[in-house]
């Protein structure tokens, strides 16, 4: 994968599972909306619009001290599974990476920060999407970072501003602020004991909403939900960022104690079910995405009630990403029909939890007379 | 149809949502939409239904959205109409060309219509590269202040200070 080559961890800095509350939270995105004066976005763009505004942030990145020595990906050079990597490791969207056999548009790329886990779309829906995607609940350091790089970006390139209206975007859900934060959340224990539907409405309530794995549009997979802010406008970036982490901590606090609940009521069901996700994994010869994606959650679940003591959080967040369609091909170096890719995945999982995620068999027996876990 | 909430007044407001691999549909007159805030629908809401919402906005009277529904853009030639069906505005200028539309969308949207976020100044060609860092540093200086993050604060004012002793001569 040559193309990667230059971009710290290969821009996956994100699955480290350094922040707070690394178990349940995989990571924490705020992102920027902005467009240049002068020129036509979204739909309205055409190419010479697209190529200008690629063309100022290429004349202007070197300026600004978070994409000094970055790397640009320019969509319509890179190859199919290249820009699928791009998306499977969320640095870019589905909209700029083209739909399925559609070619990307002249002039939509991504620029990679080699400093920062930092990284801007230029020609998606925005004319410029600036990006800070870090590991665990981080929300108010990704803040702080895409902050600084807006304010460098901003003086080197003339920012469509209104007095009333804030930052113009092309979607009247983005303007005022332009800024999306969120977080993806690891819900198991509010899924089973179903307090989840009261939570997720409870979200609406106070200005934020929910989304699955790969943001707008997207299913929830596995027990993760990207929460974010619904509005832009109206609030600071301050007040907004500061909303959403003190509503996450919130949300984890209900989820931790749903998982006390989960083991006091039903300590061994949960036990067992956590045990067989691992085994399965451990142990299958073929692995549909959606399938890992639901033993993950229950390994997850298990790691983080130190059911599964050996087994490290980064692991199955590498597990989560290296599965994935265009990276199983990578690995492959060739096309994968859906049943060979279900067995290079299970083939991979084996090989990551055999190597570096061994868990001792547990002979104890799983009984509802010990003490709930502490 | 009259509005699901207050059983009353005819509903003009539809909203369709899919949760759970469930359908639930609701109905609503202008103001109880209204006083729900709408961007806040019955269920939790997956996404913001813009495009039904605009057309839906179709059906009401522009009693007060001063600009005729044909109005157009005068640099990117984008219609209002075009707008409504696509959801998506064409260039910085549209808010101009349809403000009195967009301030009671944003209002309905966001409920707020004023930035009270970073304000903007676009850069000044006169200035050094320094001056512009310098002036952007002053700003975040200034918001790290007002949102208490004391030790942001110290951090910006070290750079602040850094960079000025560079300026001297």
């Amino acid at each position: 994968m040559s193309a990667f080559t230059g971009v710290p961890d290969m821009g996956l800095n994100w699955l480290d599972a350094s922040g707070d509350h690394a178990e349940i939270v995989l990571s924490t995105r705020v992102r920027l909306a902005r467009n240049l004066q002068g020129h036509a976005f979204g739909p309205r763009a055409r190419v010479n619009d697209r190529e200008a505004v690629l063309g100022r942030v290429r004349q202007h990145a070197d300026r600004v001290d978070a994409l000094d020595g970055s790397t640009l990906f320019h969509m319509p050079d890179l190859d199919a599974r290249s820009r699928r990597i791009l998306l499977e490791r969320r640095l870019a969207s589905r909209e700029l990476v083209g739909e399925d056999g559609a070619d990307p548009a002249r002039g939509t790329a991504v620029v990679v920060s080699g400093r920062a886990p930092l990284n801007v779309m230029v020609n998606e829906e925005d004319h410029l999407r600036l990006q800070s995607l870090v590991s665990g609940l981080r929300v108010r350091d990704a803040w702080t970072m895409v902050d600084r790089l807006d304010e460098d970006l901003g003086r080197e390139l003339p920012y469509a501003f209104h007095h009333e209206f804030g930052f113009l975007t092309s979607c009247p859900t983005n303007a005022g602020t332009g800024l999306r934060a969120s977080v993806l959340v690891h819900l198991p224990g509010l899924v089973l004991t179903k307090e989840i539907s009261k939570v997720l409405h409870a979200l609406g309530q106070v200005g934020l909403t929910f989304r699955g794995l790969y943001g707008e549009g997207s299913e929830v997979v596995g027990n993760f939900f990207q929460i974010s802010n619904q509005t832009t406008l109206g609030k600071s970036e301050e007040d907004l960022v500061d909303h959403l982490d003190r509503v996450v901590r919130k949300v984890i606090q209900h989820e931790m104690d749903a998982r006390q609940v989960l083991l006091r009521d039903a300590g061994a069901v949960t036990e067992d079910k956590i045990w067989r996700a691992y085994g399965l994994l451990r142990y299958a010869r073929s692995l549909s995405f959606e399938e890992l994606m639901n033993l993950l959650s229950g390994v997850r679940l298990g790691v983080s009630l130190k059911l599964l003591p050996e087994l490290r959080v980064y692991t199955l967040n590498k597990l989560m990403i290296f599965t994935q369609p265009a990276h199983l091909e990578e690995a492959a170096g060739r096309d994968l029909s859906p049943s060979e890719s279900d067995a290079h995945r299970a083939a991979f999982v084996r090989r990551i939890l055999g190597s570096e995620g061994d868990v001792s068999p547990d002979d104890r027996p799983s009984s509802d007379e010990r003490p709930p876990h502490a | 149809m009259k509005c699901d909430n207050c059983g009353e007044v005819e509903a003009v407001i539809h909203l369709t949502q899919i949760e759970n691999n469930e359908m639930t549909a609701c109905h609503l007159c202008e103001q109880c939409a209204a006083a729900k805030g709408l961007e806040t629908p019955p269920a939790p809401a997956s996404s913001f239904p813009l495009q039904e919402f605009l057309a839906q906005m179709g059906g009401e009277p522009a009693r007060q959205d001063p600009a005729p529904v044909d109005e157009k853009c005068g640099f990117c030639g984008l219609t209002f109409q075009g707008f409504r069906e696509a959801g998506r505005l064409g260039c910085p200028h549209c808010y101009t060309a349809f403000e009195g539309h967009l301030r009671g969308l944003l209002g309905r949207i966001h409920n707020s219509t004023q930035h009270v976020g970073k304000v903007y100044l676009p850069p000044d060609p006169t200035a050094s590269q320094l001056e512009r860092r310098l002036e952007g540093l002053r700003g975040q200086l200034r918001r790290a202040v007002d949102s208490e993050d004391f030790e942001r604060a110290a951090e910006l004012r070290d750079e602040i200070r850094s960079l000025e002793a560079e300026t001297l001569p």
